[in-house]
């Protein structure tokens, strides 16, 4: 059976990475992904998916609803597991690789505790010792504007505060590639607005950001490169500029024009 | 009529005097009922939890037995540890039986079944939002676990008032196990029933009235500290 590739465009040929970014080599990247299927009540819901994910640069994951954006993020942190295919963090598997690749959740879960003592938990999970980690979770507080926070329950915090905590959470740990599924698709334009700011200064950092979101816009402002990702196909993967000025596809060109796929 | 309102007086008049006697079977009954809680507190979370968290073979059947087990009849609880500690049993040189520490343990068997089965659902319930989250910050097994019961602490903390109802109500298997020895093994409700068949009603009712008072009391507690810790962490 011959299987459907997506249009490959190197991204030396869009746009340029940012400055700032760091260019140290990375224990989990380039990201192979191959052939990658999922399957679920008896529906395939991730077809021969096949990409190469390289550092210096943040991929954004688009496509209409039920195309398999969040699927194929789960599957690249191991927390599920795809039907056939293979995925290589540079030699490892996603559970191996989970130390260097932290996953922010569309709908965090916050645990039952303050503010600080969520970040302190991260650290704890990953083996950083006591002392090490009461100045990293000040460090995460800072960098997302939560310090003022710090001793309140996470659970009552406001929405857009609830995702900057889960971003300072998965960011502290200081992850080489940091997966986010539609980390603003809940927040009002002002509370997306500091994510995407967040965000912004995670990559200058030189952490990769793989982003999976249904706004065109931010895609924009936040991608260097985009797969898009239609009924469980990729269909592309291109430098941003590209993809938004020229679509390789119809599909692609019909989701920016706004028309309805199906 | 009088007799009922005699005994009331009575037994308010023993209440409010600190009687030694019906103090020293409260404060009996409190120990060994909160012992039992604890110790099946102990056991039956990380139990309840381990079975939510890990599948294995037969896993499925305990689960059954444990709610089986929730309705157990404390006479029958009674009857087994009589025979494990009775002196030709297996348990009987330790001579435990008609002592306390005999009655803590059919307590603790009565009350560990209710409290791992609910903490088995509880822990269940929230791993179905907690489970992703977990393993995406790296918390292994065991750290899993142990968030888990944390963070469902409000609600663990109704299966461990579920279990502290059961045995501090209960009356057979304790009386089994005890024997009712005064001022050694007497509780609130053996005693309650030895004096019923006496005829001794304002004692008995006397600790009837303190045994509720001390339920409602505790559970009120248990509930208000639970809604407050509830609205401060939701």
């Amino acid at each position: 059976m011959t299987q459907p590739t997506a249009t490959i465009i190197e991204l030396d040929s869009g746009k340029a990475a940012p400055e700032q970014e760091q260019t140290c080599k990375s224990p989990v990247l380039p990201l192979v992904i191959s052939e990658l299927c999922y399957e679920a009540n008896q529906q395939r819901l991730l077809k021969y998916v096949s990409c190469t994910l390289t550092a210096g640069n943040s991929t954004i994951i688009l496509g209409p609803n039920g195309a398999g954006k969040s699927l194929l993020l789960r599957i690249c942190q191991g927390l599920i597991a795809p039907a056939s295919g293979n995925i290589s963090w540079s030699g490892l598997n996603p559970v191996q690789a989970r130390p260097y690749v932290a996953m922010v959740f569309q709908k965090p879960v916050l645990l039952r505790r303050s503010t600080a003592a969520n970040i302190d938990y991260a650290l704890a999970a990953r083996g950083v010792p006591r002392k090490q980690r009461r100045e990293r979770v000040t460090e995460a507080l800072e960098l997302t504007n939560l310090n003022h926070l710090a001793r309140r329950s996470a659970r009552v915090l406001s929405g857009g505060e609830q995702q900057r905590l889960a971003i300072a959470r998965a960011w502290v740990t200081q992850p080489e590639v940091l997966l986010m599924d539609e980390p603003t698709s809940k927040l009002d334009p002002g509370a997306s607005y500091a994510v995407e700011q967040l965000i912004s200064a995670i990559r200058k950092q030189g952490t990769k950001v793989i982003m999976t979101t249904h706004d065109m816009g931010q895609a924009q402002r936040l991608g260097d490169e985009v797969l898009f990702l239609n009924r469980g196909r990729l269909l592309e993967q291109t430098p941003a500029k590209i993809f938004f000025e020229r679509p390789q596809s119809k599909q692609a060109a019909a989701f920016i024009s706004g028309e309805l796929l199906y | 009529m009088s007799d009922l309102s005699s005994a009331f007086g009575t037994a308010a008049s023993l209440i409010l005097h600190l009687d030694a006697d019906l103090l020293e079977i409260v404060l009996l009954s409190l120990q060994i009922s909160l012992l039992a809680t604890l110790f099946a507190a102990l056991i039956g979370m990380p139990l309840g939890a381990a079975l939510a968290l890990y599948r294995f073979p037969g896993r499925g059947f305990i689960v059954a037995m444990l709610n089986a087990f929730m309705g157990l009849p404390p006479v029958v609880v009674g009857l087994v540890v009589y025979l494990l500690l009775s002196r030709s049993g297996p348990l009987g040189p330790l001579g435990l039986l008609f002592t306390p520490t005999a009655m803590v343990i059919a307590q603790f068997m009565l009350a560990a079944p209710i409290i791992a089965a609910l903490t088995q659902q509880t822990v269940a319930d929230l791993n179905e939002e907690y489970d992703e989250q977990l393993r995406s910050l790296g918390a292994g097994p065991l750290r899993a676990m142990r968030t888990l019961l944390w963070d469902g602490r409000f609600s663990l903390l109704t299966a461990v008032l579920a279990g502290f109802g059961r045995v501090s109500a209960e009356v057979g298997a304790v009386l089994i196990v005890g024997g009712n020895i005064n001022h050694v093994t007497r509780v609130m409700t053996t005693t309650i029933a030895l004096e019923t068949s006496k005829g001794n009603l304002a004692l008995a009712l006397a600790l009837g009235l303190i045994l509720i008072g001390l339920s409602i009391t505790l559970t009120f507690t248990a509930q208000s500290i639970r809604d407050t810790a509830y609205r401060h962490y939701h």
